[in-house]
């Protein structure tokens, strides 16, 4: 760990301020992540911006929406009542998040830019282009079983973690994001950016950029929604593959329908050609199976991920029946 | 008067120790506050093989609050003597790895520099400057089966052989109606306790005083005396407390040799505190292990031939070897029984024991293969152990001192209602979930060494009892304050117990499961021979109310000494203040005598274990595991409890979750923190629970236990990838068990 400084700041003028002027600060809130990317030497800011003051903390209903402050921390949002009846697939991919003690902990904001659990950007002393753009990935060849089958490249095949991000898209949401230059909105579905030749760059969020709340529609919230995720053991462990849906069903025919999957892309992963084939059917077990069939269309895997195509195709199968109540 | 006492070896006391433990004031190795202490950072090497080309400690040396940068180009040389015989805990050949010595690098994460820094933080972050260029070597960093080499005369001798034969296995396989044959993989394992090794080092003058996680600190003094060419005397080892260690405190690892060459250097104490990412190359791990079982039986189930061979990888500096093929040998009776060991060189660390060390890597194969050839008979599972049950250890050609298996298989089934099971694989299901019931075998040989310890009755009527001794987890303050109160007629509240400090009477190491064995029996003779002394002394005491009478006229019970066939009971208190005596103090040591020659001594069990498959998606859950235990007289049925539960939660990691995710290319564990390598967690854990059936063994020492700590962990695993087997109708042979291997 590099000697650094640090400042708790109460507003966003005063944290945008630090971000964006000082060389190298870096915003801190839950810390959950980035104390450990501290400790193992993966990332050295000069200076941490303590965010845990400002009070966007809370959840919020409005007429055309749901609104979640970025510093809310992860159990309140899963416990919140509005958040459970509206869009549980929010609040269940929360509850199925790390654990109790580390939901106390880690803000909204912060679990949408956690960064990949790919073994090699974890650990300092292994090529990783993620980590030193240009040393290489050693993913590729090496102990991928959690890495990406969806959006990877020849210079990084890590998988986004996240189980929140994957929810939030399912549900159109918005992040407001105040920044240098302003304020503006970015849908979470555009957050996160594929590797490409530059894996080192994950968002299109700019220095300085606070996220400042997330914003749920109430036209999503009207959907029935379920997330389901899949993994070795009970529970305090990252997916091995997981699915957000979310549909506007009347009678048995869905009329709109938007399925993200976590743990098997470079990004959050909306899946558009599974929703088109969704749209309009009687949700059944056969149009379960068939939508889940296609569901890994396109997967790259290699080597010790590639159980991740079968049980991608299982797991959207699975949360469409659970979600119509046929499992 | 007090209603008398009742014995409190039987009861079900809780941990004399726990509250001090959950209210923090229990004080391990790293917690020990020493004035002007400093800390240490290691710089570990990044590479598998080779050797250093050069060290370029410049920033290092002018980082902040740096007192020193050691590296094998400015450390002291250490005269590492050989010891004359290495303990059982440490590998039987080869030689420790030497730190700062010299450039030769061994395995990836090899420490090849301290920095001693007034904060962690200032030492941690100098260490990060410190770099290090390597000249590398090939590395051999993959598990080849064709590079096994045959154990070394030293492991030979500790009964680890090459090879051993009992009639002729290959031709009755070869004959045999019904056969198995199969591989079998068990991934490398580590400790993973929840207190990491950490060691403080302080120098007064010539005298070394470590602050130490251990499982033996009159080892770790010997270790260290050895390294130091120093004497035994000149230094004291103290460890109250260990927050877990499964094996791992076993033996001295190079950490403490660093902690205290480094407060040599700096003549200030220093602390050495492992990282997590650390303990995965500073400490040892079950090693990676491949067998090849194949069984013969006739149609009747009576086995014909067992064959058994395993590869178990070493690093290439040292020989660590294990028991592995001990149940192949001795757990069925067969007339034909062949066995072959072999090791695997690597540019690794040293593996070291860890809970069941071999047994359980051993059973995991062998319990696998008797399933499997329980379902290629057509027969259950338990008929099948009971047709072959082994009267005898056949490999030692001994009776056993007490086997009271058959009860467990009988009393096993009954709670767990084994009855109740379709032997159809895949039959079974509930809550659309697919079922399955497994069972296996648990053994694990009890054994004993020399032990001692001091018992001291103070004029208060409290007693103090004192020995080296141990305890990471397991109870050992609990259970030999059982001991010690009920050999001196005391209750509980009034006997203190001490252990973990080189100043104390010595004790053989806690690990094996034999420290009840071994110390309980020397914690009952320093008790007897401090009541032998009372009195003698009351005897001769002629105005007293004992004048006269000897030892065998006596009895102790309820605080004090009775006259044996009546009479008032006069307390402890009474006796000692009209003796004008302060205190009065016993020694005792006990040894295992010829029974450990004339008999086979072992701890046995029948795990039960109940999985639910989700049939899509290859999760495994346990949602039950059920054993019935002979682990001998049961001194606290809590404590005892807890073990085998603990050991059950364990084995589910060994079943399901546990590997190191290791890289070829880098020879390094890449999973090396909490996060990425599983263990289970409470989620994972349903109902566990643990019968003990009647038992005593007199024979193998004269408190009658047998031990019971690793025993927990054997057997747990194969039950558990049975009821995968019976519930899926598939076969996983590769362990851990995950998902992917269920799709
Ligand atoms: C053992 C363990 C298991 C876990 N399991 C899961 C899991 O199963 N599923 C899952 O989704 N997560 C899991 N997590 C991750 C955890 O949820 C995240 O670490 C946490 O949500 C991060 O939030 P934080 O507030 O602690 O962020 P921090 O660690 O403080 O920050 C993380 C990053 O976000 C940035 N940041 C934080 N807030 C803002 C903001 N408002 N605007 C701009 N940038 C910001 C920081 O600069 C930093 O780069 C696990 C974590 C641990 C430690």
């Amino acid at each position: 760990m590099v000697p650094l400084s640090y400042i708790a700041v109460a507003t966003p003028e005063a944290a945008i301020r630090r971000t964006a002027e000082g060389q190298g600060a870096e915003y801190i809130a839950g810390g959950t992540d980035m104390i450990q990317l501290l400790q193992e030497g993966i990332v050295a800011p000069l200076e941490l911006v303590d965010i845990n003051g400002i009070a966007f903390d809370d959840v919020s209903v409005a007429i055309d929406g749901i609104r979640i402050g970025a510093m809310a921390r992860l159990s309140d949002v899963a416990d919140d009542p509005v958040i459970r009846e509206r869009v549980p697939v929010v609040s269940r991919a929360l509850y199925e998040s790390a654990s109790p003690q580390v939901r106390n902990m880690a803000t909204v904001g912060g679990n949408l830019l956690q960064r990949t659990r790919c073994l090699y950007f974890r650990d300092a002393t292994t090529p990783c282009n993620k980590r030193v753009p240009g040393s290489g990935c050693s993913a590729l060849d090496g102990q991928n079983r959690v890495n990406a089958i969806l959006g990877g490249s020849d210079h990084c095949i890590a998988a986004y973690p996240g189980d929140l991000a994957v929810a939030l898209v399912a549900v159109d949401a918005e992040l407001m994001v105040t920044g240098p230059t302003g304020e503006r909105t970015i849908l979470v579905e555009n957050l996160h950016q594929l590797p490409g030749d530059t894996p080192h760059i994950e968002t299109v969020l700019k220095p300085g950029d606070l996220i400042t709340a997330i914003w749920i529609p109430l036209a999503a919230a009207g959907r029935r929604s379920h997330y389901l995720k899949v993994r070795d053991r009970t529970t305090f462990e990252w997916s091995l593959a997981s699915a957000a849906v979310s549909l506007g069903l009347h009678d048995d025919v869905i009329l709109d329908a938007r399925v993200a999957v976590g743990g098997v892309g470079t990004k959050p992963w909306r899946l558009r050609h599974v929703e088109d084939m969704l749209v309009n059917q009687r949700l059944d077990q056969a149009l379960a199976r068939a939508a889940g069939e296609c569901s890994a269309d396109g997967a790259e895997p290699r080597g010790q991920n590639a159980f991740k195509v079968t049980l991608l195709r299982r797991t959207v199968e699975r949360a469409l029946l659970q979600i119509g109540g046929l499992a | 008067m007090n209603a008398p006492l009742t014995p409190s070896v039987g009861q079900p006391v809780s941990r004399v120790d726990g509250p001090l433990k959950v209210t923090g004031h229990a004080r391990y190795a790293a917690e020990f506050d020493i004035p002007d202490m400093l800390h240490a950072a290691l710089v570990l090497s990044t590479v598998p093989n080779g050797t250093i080309a050069a060290i370029d400690d410049e920033a290092a040396r002018r980082a902040p609050g740096v007192h020193a940068v050691i590296t094998h180009e400015n450390a002291p040389r250490l005269p590492y003597r050989r010891m004359s015989q290495r303990p059982q805990v440490d590998a039987q050949s080869g030689d420790q790895l030497q730190v700062f010595q010299g450039p030769k690098i061994h395995f990836n994460g090899q420490p090849v520099a301290v920095v001693v820094a007034e904060t962690l933080e200032q030492a941690t972050h100098a260490a990060s400057l410190v770099n290090v260029a390597y000249e590398e070597d090939e590395a051999f960093t993959r598990f080849e089966l064709d590079r096994g080499q045959r154990p070394s005369s030293g492991n030979e001798k500790a009964g680890r052989p090459a090879e051993t034969q009992m009639g002729d296995a290959d031709a009755a396989f070869a004959a045999a109606p019904v056969k198995v044959d199969a591989t079998y993989i068990q991934p490398r394992e580590h400790h993973n306790a929840i207190e990491p090794h950490a060691t403080i080092a302080l120098w007064d003058g010539d005298f070394l005083t470590l602050y130490d996680k251990t499982q033996w600190v009159d080892n770790d003094r010997k270790e260290i005396a050895h390294v130091f060419g120093i004497h035994e005397d000149a230094i004291r080892v103290v460890s109250p407390f260990v927050g877990g260690a499964f094996g791992s405190a076993l033996r001295t690892w190079p950490h403490v040799t660093v902690a205290a060459l480094a407060a040599k250097v700096v003549r200030r104490p220093v602390r050495v505190e492992l990282t997590r990412r650390e303990l995965y190359t500073s400490v040892g791990f079950r090693p990676h292990t491949e067998q090849r079982v194949a069984l013969g039986a006739e149609r009747d189930g009576t086995l014909t031939a067992i064959i058994q061979e395993a590869w178990t990888q070493i690093s290439d500096y040292e020989e660590y070897a294990e028991v592995t093929l001990d149940p192949a040998r001795n757990t069925y009776a067969c007339p034909n029984v062949r066995t072959r060991y072999r090791l695997v060189e690597m540019n690794t660390n040293s593996p070291c024991p860890m809970r069941g060390p071999g047994v359980a890597t051993g059973l995991l194969a062998h319990e696998t293969a008797m399933d499997e050839l329980a379902v290629a008979l057509g027969m259950d599972p338990i008929a099948l152990r009971l047709k072959n049950y082994a009267e005898k250890d056949q490999h030692k050609d001994l009776p056993w001192s007490s086997k009271e298996l058959r009860e467990c298989y009988r009393i096993g089934a009954e709670r767990f209602g084994w009855a109740g099971r379709n032997p159809e694989p895949r039959s079974m299901r509930a809550d659309g979930q697919l079922v399955g019931y497994g069972m296996a075998t648990a053994a694990y040989p009890a054994h004993r060494s020399k032990a001692s310890a001091e018992a001291t009755l103070f004029s208060n009527g409290t007693a103090l009892i004192r020995t080296a001794a141990s305890d990471m987890g397991p109870g050992t303050y609990t259970s030999m304050t059982q001991v010690a109160a009920d050999a001196l007629g005391l209750p509980l509240e009034a006997v203190r117990f001490e252990l973990g400090d080189t100043d104390m009477p010595f004790a053989p190491v806690h690990g094996g499961s034999i420290t009840l064995a071994s110390v309980g029996t020397a914690v009952e003779a320093a008790c007897r021979a401090l009541l032998d002394d009372l009195s003698h002394v009351i005897g001769a005491d002629l105005s007293g109310p004992f004048a006269g009478l000897s030892a065998d006229d006596l009895e102790w019970r309820d605080g004090g000494a009775v006259r044996r066939g009546g009479g008032e009971m006069v307390p402890f208190e009474k006796l000692l203040r009209e003796l004008k005596l302060d205190k009065i103090v016993g020694h005792g040591t006990s040894a295992p005598g010829q029974e450990s020659k004339t008999y086979s001594s072992c701890a046995f069990g029948a795990v039960f274990a109940e999985v639910r498959v989700d049939p899509d998606l290859g999760t495994v859950r346990v949602h039950r595991v059920i054993g019935a235990y002979d682990i001998g007289r049961v001194v606290n049925p809590k404590t005892a409890h807890s073990q085998c539960i603990g050991g059950m939660v364990g084995a589910i990691g060994m079943a399901l979750l546990e590997q190191a995710e290791w890289d070829e290319r880098f020879g390094r564990v890449m999973n090396s923190n909490l996060a990425e390598y599983l263990v289970p967690v409470c989620a994972d854990i349903r109902e566990l629970d643990a019968f003990f059936v009647e038992s005593e063994d007199r024979i193998f020492n004269p408190l009658g236990v047998k031990g019971v700590a690793e025993l927990g962990i054997c057997g747990v695993a194969p039950a558990i990838g049975n009821a995968v087997y019976h519930a899926t109708g598939r076969r996983i042979r590769d362990f851990p068990i995950l998902p992917d291997k269920l799709l």
